[in-house]
């Protein structure tokens, strides 16, 4: 599907579609070129232009989602005839402006609303400069994601809401990353704008004193779309690189906002740790290489080095607070620092990963957790030893459907040289996985069972 | 943009609590920290009403089915915390509506629910 496509389908996958001229069916078709670049810019601006928008309209999601899907419908009519805007941010955001104001326009309801815009807009342009890398638009995207994420909305809506606008990812994308029915989640979107707008939910970053009690929600809501970067669940890139690029940076945009709060900077040494492997995480086949497969020195050495400073000022930042600060970021980044340290796999200190992990398993008890600490006490102590953990963590049936059991237990089994135990985990692995890459990388393994 | 400000709590037992013996017509004490909070809200200039109910052994609840009144002794659901008063007010946005409930004295023990207030349509007097 391309961009455009998916531009003009989004709302109508949200709420029954009103009239939706001109983004139907463009014709002429665009030419591959404006295909391209439209696709790049719904990659890039999306969750910016939106935030911006969402702002020029007072708060209201849906009126800026109908009128973003309404401009990137207008530059596929207008971008084959007339080129590509030099700035497409600015050219979606200017025309998505308009197109907002036509239709507050044709609504007499809204006729108040309408004077107030009108005055405030009267004459501007979106420039360049608005929409430069520092000044408005940051500042709208922290808004958005502080809204996105307010208490008031049920933790799954946040991550949902804030993975749709601020990461323009479409609802079975989310959904999946959810392991939900699509459904369940376009109701949690529709949900989730309504009460924003029924209880004025404000479109600011909080104030004061509300600042810190905010930050868990935006904090879990942005390792969720580097995830969503970094493992993408389905589609042809396993990387989806633009999605990291945008968790780190907000990540980083959040720790300078508050850097007293250690659990900002352990969320971005972790991203940046777990960003720098990105390169040598797809083979050259296209499948994942784990990460005792993986080429080290193609790890990011800026990153890694940029991870271990943040690092520090993390637990800096614990140690000027009285409580016990040291979260579940700042451990998760010391795990990945950890594979880090050394440029020889065989190296790593797996029994202070599994140490570190027992740790996160007492602030955080989750069954992700026990499946990497099975994982590193497989490499500390032997396969067998692993394999005991994950079948207990099988039995408990929380991971059902979860595809990442599977293919460990499929590894030990493999390592253990039971092969017909371990090919029919690959075979279940596979049914689950809807990612090629990892798809691949399954089949590899089933096909070495079966030699 | 107004809130309804709803109060719950656990309810003061008849024969200790202030409501429910006084003579009709005369409106009991109330303590300070309900004093001082009411006068907040309206030295901020957002409040807009606000009422104490009485304890809800003296609630009543009235259904029509198929044609016919029922009326029953209590308040709509029994549980542990119930309905003890309530404040509407007037604030620009959420945020605004609950740093003002997390002042309320209930808060403390009990809770707050904030709802939007939507309004209803008075249709014109006839004639």
């Amino acid at each position: 599907m391309t961009s455009a496509e998916r531009a003009a389908e989004k709302p109508a996958a949200e709420r029954p579609a009103p009239e939706r001229p001109a983004a139907e069916r463009p014709a002429p078709g665009p030419s591959a070129d404006t295909n391209a670049a439209i696709e790049r810019a719904y990659r890039d601006a999306y969750g910016a232009v939106l935030a911006t928008l969402i702002r020029f309209l007072g708060g209201d999601f849906d009126a800026a989602e109908e009128a973003l899907a309404d401009a990137f419908a207008t530059a596929l009519e207008t971008w084959p005839r007339d080129g590509i805007p030099a700035n497409p941010a600015a050219w979606l955001t200017t025309t998505g402006r308009n197109r907002a104001l036509d239709r507050i326009r044709r609504d007499r309801r809204q006729a108040e609303k309408l004077v107030l815009l009108e005055r405030e807009l009267a004459g501007t342009e979106v420039t360049t400069m608005q929409l430069g890398t520092e000044g408005g638009l940051e500042d709208d995207r922290l808004r958005l994601i502080f809204t996105c994420c307010h208490p008031a909305l049920p933790l799954d809506a946040r991550v949902a809401l804030t993975l749709r606008t601020l990461g323009g990812l479409t609802t079975p994308e989310i959904a999946r990353a959810f392991l939900v029915p699509e459904a369940t989640l376009a109701q949690r979107l529709v949900r989730a704008k309504r009460k924003i707008r029924q209880a004025a939910i404000p479109y600011r970053v909080p104030l004061g004193d509300q600042l810190p009690e905010r930050l868990d929600g935006v904090l879990a809501t942005l390792y969720l779309v580097f995830n969503e970067g970094y493992l993408a669940s389905a589609g042809e890139a396993a990387v989806r690189h633009d999605l990291c690029t945008e968790a780190i940076r907000l990540a980083a945009l959040v720790a300078d906002l508050m850097p007293d709060r250690p659990e900002t900077h352990g969320l971005l040494a972790l991203l940046l740790l777990q960003d720098s492997r990105r390169e040598a995480r797809v083979g050259a086949d296209g499948s994942i290489a784990l990460l005792e497969e993986q080429d080290r020195t193609r790890w990011d050495r800026v990153e890694i080095t940029r991870g271990f400073e943040t690092l520090d000022r993390g637990f800096a930042a614990a140690a000027k607070l009285s409580h016990a600060s040291v979260g579940r970021y700042l451990l998760q980044a010391s795990i990945a620092a950890e594979h880090a340290r050394t440029i020889d796999g065989s190296e790593t200190d797996w029994r202070a990963i599994a140490t570190l992990y027992e740790a996160l398993a007492r602030i955080d008890p989750s069954p992700i957790v026990e499946l990497n600490r099975a994982v590193a006490i497989a490499q500390a102590d032997g396969p067998a030893a692993g394999l005991g953990l994950l079948d207990e963590l099988a039995a408990g049936g929380e991971l059902a459907g979860y595809r990442l059991l599977p293919a460990a237990r499929a590894d030990l089994l493999r390592r253990l040289g039971r092969l017909p135990e371990a090919a029919a985990e690959y075979q279940h692995a596979l049914g689950l996985s809807d990612n090629d890459a990892e798809r691949r990388f399954l089949q590899r393994r089933l096909a070495e069972t079966r030699r | 943009m107004r809130y309804m400000l709803l109060i719950y709590g656990e309810e003061v037992q008849q024969d200790e609590g202030p409501s429910g013996n006084e003579p009709a017509g005369e409106a009991p004490e109330i303590s300070p920290p309900w004093m001082e909070y009411t006068g907040w809200l309206l030295r901020e200039g957002i409040h807009t009403a606000g009422e104490r109910l009485a304890t809800s052994s003296s609630a009543t609840t009235v259904r029509v089915r198929d044609g016919n009144r029922l009326i029953t002794d209590g308040p709509y659901a029994e549980t542990k915390e119930v309905l003890g008063g309530y404040y509407i007010i007037e604030c620009d946005n959420l945020d605004e509506a609950l740093e003002a409930a997390a002042r309320c004295p209930a808060a403390f023990g009990g809770s707050i629910e904030v709802r939007p207030i939507i309004g209803m349509p008075v249709p014109a007097p006839a004639g």
